[in-house]
């Protein structure tokens, strides 16, 4: 495994955004940042640049309005990433499944790799998602083909 | 100086949620602000309409999950007026002892949030960490740590035995702790007071006329608290609103400060007086006529209304929600500050955008 391909998960970087759920999992994603969960162990930093990020935690149904937004900041996180949807509803939909302006789950407007399930998502599930992203984005970063160590 | 426009969000480290404020700024000062929303919207008041009734309690409890259950307290009180349903007295005290309990655990999230948005990292961790003993209260007695689904139409689902009642009063005294030591530092640290004195000020009059709820208005000195009707056990329990006159940032953070310990001092009240007796009665009638009902939630008053035929799904449901009320304070808050103040200004009427947008 090169340098980078390892200091990528060694220290990966979270960008949340919050796609138009209720607000359980965003608060949830956050207390995992506080003292009691505290996600700074693994060396996972909650940041607001999506050029800086690796793992792309999204929350939330999607909606028309949010759809452009979200894809923008998809393209704009360089490779290799990982996106987790947090939360039933990011998976499908969930509890508004019946509403007017929602798209489904997050998977209807960028790929998705790791589920997180529940509503809302425990701590304990969301940490146990990210390690299981951190697994799909070692592979990802050091698989050869379209991701080469070191391709940035 | 010329000015330029820029967008602040939907997507910033700041905002756990999508808004969008349009900034006009002449260098360093901020001209104009044009809020934008719709990003979370998704349409739960026609959802309403195709839900049966029994089951829009879940949906409206994921209006917002930082006050979920005072929303489903809210239809749930709502649909009771409706059908005439007498809900049994330990009922009323257990949802008064839940809503308190939300209630703590929204100002501290909102506490650390502030001090987050001016970068007082300690602060932030501190306060979180105390809401994870209210936090581990209703894991205890509800099951769920932040959606609690614990109140359903005719009464609650889950009880609070004598047993678990004294580890709440525990672990409320543990909390109280914490409490009091976090509190020196948002009463007299020059960070804090230099990033809040002074900083979007809303004035008396204008808090009134543009239609301000909550600690926003109570922060400009009106005493104004949806809680004084008395729905659920409110008009037994013993509590004065928080004032404030400042107007500014601190006086709407000292609201909640003081709201914090006025709301501890709520749930044990509750729990004293809590009488004996059936948790829920069985419901077996169909909303009908109209109805509406104001609650105060964390963030403010908010307003529901809903109309119903006789059968098995509402006609209407409409939710006025404090956040909504509270944006349009903004546009006399942000005029005339700095860029770096958009920031605490904006986090200092606690916007919740999942509230707002529904």
């Amino acid at each position: 495994m090169g340098f980078l391909a390892r200091a990528r998960v060694k220290s990966p970087w979270i960008l949340h955004y919050c796609t138009g759920g209720c607000n359980g999992c965003d608060i949830e994603i956050l207390a995992c940042l506080t003292p009691l969960y505290d996600v700074e162990r693994f060396g996972m930093l909650n940041i607001g640049n999506p050029k800086h990020a690796d793992v792309l935690m999204i929350t939330g149904p999607g909606n028309w309005k949010n759809r452009e937004v979200l894809q923008n900041l998809y393209a704009q996180t360089p490779d290799p990433k990982v996106v987790i949807a947090v939360g039933s509803c990011a998976a499908t939909g969930g509890v508004f499944h019946n509403c007017d302006n929602i798209l489904g789950g997050v998977d209807q407007m960028i790929p998705v790799d790791v589920y997180v399930r529940g509503c809302a998502a425990r701590p304990e599930a969301i940490i146990d998602g990210v390690i299981m992203a951190l697994q799909k984005l070692e592979r990802k970063g050091s698989g050869g083909g379209r991701y080469a160590a070191g391709a940035r | 100086m010329a000015r330029v426009t820029f967008p602040f969000g939907p997507q910033h480290p700041v905002l756990p949620e999508a808004i969008q404020l349009q900034l006009t700024c002449e260098d360093e000062r901020v001209v104009e602000v044009l809020p934008v929303i719709g990003y979370m919207h998704r349409g739960i008041e026609k959802a309403a309409e195709r839900n049966q009734y029994p089951h829009n309690v879940f949906l409206c409890e994921r209006i917002c999950g930082i006050c979920s259950f005072i929303h489903a307290l809210t239809y749930c009180e709502l649909m009771e007026g409706m059908m005439r349903v007498e809900v049994p007295p330990r009922a009323k005290y257990l949802r008064t002892a839940w809503s308190e309990l939300s209630r703590i655990h929204s100002h501290m999230l909102w506490l650390g949030l502030l001090a987050d948005s001016f970068g007082f990292e300690s602060l932030f961790m501190q306060c979180w960490r105390a809401r994870e003993i209210i936090l581990d209260i209703l894991e205890m007695t509800t099951g769920q740590r932040v959606i609690q689904s614990s109140c359903t139409i005719g009464g609650v689902r889950w009880d609070i035995d004598t047993e678990t009642a004294a580890e709440v009063r525990r672990r409320l005294d543990n909390f109280d702790r914490e409490l009091q030591s976090v509190r020196p530092v948002f009463t007299s640290d020059y960070t804090v007071k230099a990033r809040t004195v002074g900083k979007g000020i809303l004035p008396r009059e204008q808090a009134w006329s543009l239609g301000a709820v909550g600690p926003t208005l109570r922060g400009s000195g009106w005493a104004y608290d949806a809680r004084t009707l008395g729905y659920a056990a409110y008009g037994e329990l013993e509590f004065e609103p928080v004032v404030e006159n400042g107007g500014d940032a601190y006086a709407r953070m000292m609201v909640r400060l003081r709201e914090v310990g006025q709301s501890v001092e709520l749930v044990r009240q509750a729990l004293d007086r809590m009488p004996a007796g059936e948790l829920a009665v069985t419901v077996k009638r169909f909303p009908e006529g109209e109805g509406n009902i104001r609650v105060e939630q964390p963030r403010g008053e908010l307003v529901e209304y809903a109309r119903g035929n006789g059968t098995v799904r509402l006609e209407r449901l409409k939710v006025r929600t404090p956040t909504f009320a509270n944006i349009p304070t903004l546009l006399v808050m942000l005029p005339e500050c700095e860029v770096a103040d958009v920031p605490v200004i904006t986090l200092s009427i606690d916007p919740c955008i999942a509230c707002t947008e529904r």
